[in-house]
């Protein structure tokens, strides 16, 4: 390009103009739009957050950290974070183990395979407000298909609404419900992308299927483990829908004691109902700083384990 | 693994996929029948016929037709902004040498991390300052490009738009625009419709932010269910009958596109 800087037309030059600035045309939609409902809003949380600031009556006196502490010594604060968590922890597990379980089964020579896995994504159509909906009826105390189930079998019914760990499970159900298949898939693209002769050379070896599974495809599929780790755990840690709609009182807090509300719920619980924006983004940023270190700590968790299964 | 899987995998799968049937059965069984027998507990196992007395007492109780039509507006706008910032971005990310691209493409991933959904406090500041609150813009404007549309559309066009065919189409006197016009979009079409696809179904199944941005007479499907669901008694009938009705474009959109979907969750999956 060097050199011939000194002829150039006026069509050249336009030309040059146009390579040199499209890029950052192109890409600024995307930074514009982020700057003003991604990356200000998490400032400006933190600005807010050491304001007194009504939701009608706006911005009032810097309080320093007092919405903080007003948040951490809320009751509900500690017993939202451990619902959070509980449910967290409910949905992910299982539902990590099932999906690629699920992803092995579809990585076989199946007749009509895009209808398997068609039908496996079938949930996420359902948004996760009518999931709740329809999980809270499911779930129901006194005339609910499962305690009905149960009752078939001699159970006893179970409480799912009051008791704190049986609302969890219900809430947990309803996550795995919708994103086990979503998940499988990906898994399944992960191990579709596995060599074939890696599998070769260790039947070769004598390894039984089940080896295989565990010495090669999983090793091989870590870093989509890692993603989808790091995925639900984002998304799981804001779980909103799904406690909100499974509650049945009109206070919609998360059950009577609030055994199954979470953060997500605790912010709008601040902002929208006690109007109070500055500790509603206290608890915002809590949240913030509570997914950040969970994340890290979920993907040194899932190296490890990863690098137990077989060494690379 | 290639072998010829037996009756255990079929029959695993072929479980799975009632598990996954399951509740919408339920669904529209619960919404089929009347209230008295709703309210009983399980109902008899084939379909009453109160399904369209049912959602009809549901459209009359929600402003149903005003929410689809809202969720359709307001999702399809999304879906069509992201696409088409998307694609312009990610072309210059996949494509175009410019000062900082390296940098500014960590940034885009790096804030696929961050929850967006944590800034609704200063999002409902600046929607009121602008007198946006309850309107459809408030929802419509946050979404309008997504990182994940970005990092999606850069991944795809890197190996979908040869860089020869980039180059004659420069040496031939073509605009940047008119390349991405005449090059880029076209190639770009497999990527940016299931692109589309997936922003519409993630818009249109958005609940927080809509919750706090719209009222009662001017919501989304997703805020106007949540009304439906909070009635003083439940009518699990009349709920599971609007909830039946109101996952219905969704599933048509799903019918049609499915085998779409698949493939977009399957590539997605190799190459992020």
């Amino acid at each position: 390009m060097g050199g011939v800087t000194r002829h150039l037309t006026w069509r050249q030059r336009l030309s040059r103009w146009d390579a040199r600035w499209a890029p950052y045309l192109y890409v600024s939609p995307f930074f514009i739009v982020f700057a003003i409902v991604g990356l200000f809003p998490l400032v400006y949380t933190a600005y807010v957050s050491v304001h007194d600031w009504g939701l009608l009556s706006g911005k009032g006196e810097f309080v320093g950290l007092d919405n903080y502490r007003e948040v951490w010594d809320n009751p509900y604060f500690l017993k939202q974070t451990v619902n959070t968590l509980s449910i967290f922890v409910l949905s992910s597990g299982p539902q990590i183990v099932i999906a690629v379980v699920l992803a092995a089964l579809l990585d076989t020579q199946l007749r009509a395979r895009t209808w398997w896995r068609m039908g496996i994504l079938l949930p996420f159509v359902v948004s996760p407000v009518a999931v709740a909906i329809i999980f809270g009826s499911l779930f129901g105390d006194r005339y609910g298909v499962i305690n009905h189930g149960l009752e078939l079998i001699g159970l006893d019914p179970v409480a799912w609404h009051t008791d704190r760990f049986a609302s969890h499970l219900a809430i947990a159900t309803m996550v795995n419900w919708r994103w086990t298949g979503f998940n499988a898939l990906i898994f399944l693209a992960a191990m579709q992308a596995v060599p074939r002769d890696l599998y070769e050379s260790a039947s070769l070896d004598g390894a039984s299927k089940v080896r295989q599974f565990l010495s090669v495809t999983l090793p091989m599929i870590r870093p989509t483990m890692i993603f989808v780790v790091i995925t639900s755990t984002i998304g799981g840690l804001q779980i909103f829908a799904e406690p909100r709609l499974f509650d049945q009182t009109n206070a919609r807090n998360g059950g009577p004691d609030r055994q199954f509300g979470t953060i997500t719920m605790l912010v709008y619980d601040f902002g929208w109902q006690l109007r109070d924006l500055g500790r509603a983004s206290a608890t915002a940023w809590m949240l913030f700083l509570m997914i950040l270190v969970l994340a890290v700590v979920n993907l040194v968790l899932v190296r490890r384990i990863g690098s137990l299964g077989g060494d690379r | 693994m290639s072998r010829r899987p037996g009756f255990v995998v079929y029959g695993l799968l072929a479980a799975f996929l009632l598990g996954s049937a399951a509740p919408f059965y339920w669904s529209f069984l619960l919404g089929s029948h009347t209230a008295e027998i709703a309210a009983q507990g399980v109902p008899p196992l084939l379909p009453g016929g109160h399904f369209l007395d049912n959602a009809r007492r549901a459209i009359e109780t929600i402003p149903f037709w005003k929410a689809v039509g809202n969720s359709i507006l307001v999702s399809s706008a999304a879906a069509t902004s992201t696409v088409i910032f998307g694609t312009l971005a990610g072309y210059a990310f996949a494509k175009l040498r410019f000062r900082g691209s390296n940098g500014l493409l960590a940034f885009v991933v790096a804030t696929m991390a961050v929850p967006t959904q944590l800034g609704v406090v200063p999002l409902f500041i600046l929607m009121s300052k602008l007198g946006w609150t309850g309107t459809t813009w408030s929802v419509i404007v946050p979404s309008l490009v997504t990182a994940f549309g970005v990092f999606f559309m850069r991944q795809y066009l890197v190996d979908a738009v040869p860089d020869e065919l980039i180059e004659a189409a420069r040496m031939d006197g073509c605009s940047q625009i008119r390349v991405v016009w005449h090059v880029v979009a076209p190639a770009a079409r497999p990527a940016a419709a299931i692109l589309w696809l997936f922003t519409f179904m993630a818009t249109w199944s958005d609940f927080f932010w809509p919750l706090i941005a719209l009222p009662p007479d001017n919501p989304t499907i997703q805020v106007a269910l949540n009304q439906l669901q909070s009635g003083f008694f439940k009518d699990y009938s009349l709920v599971l009958a609007g909830t039946t009705l109101a996952t219905i474009p969704l599933l048509v959109l799903f019918v049609l596109t499915g085998r779409q979907l698949v493939a977009g969750i399957m590539q997605g999956a190799v190459k992020g």
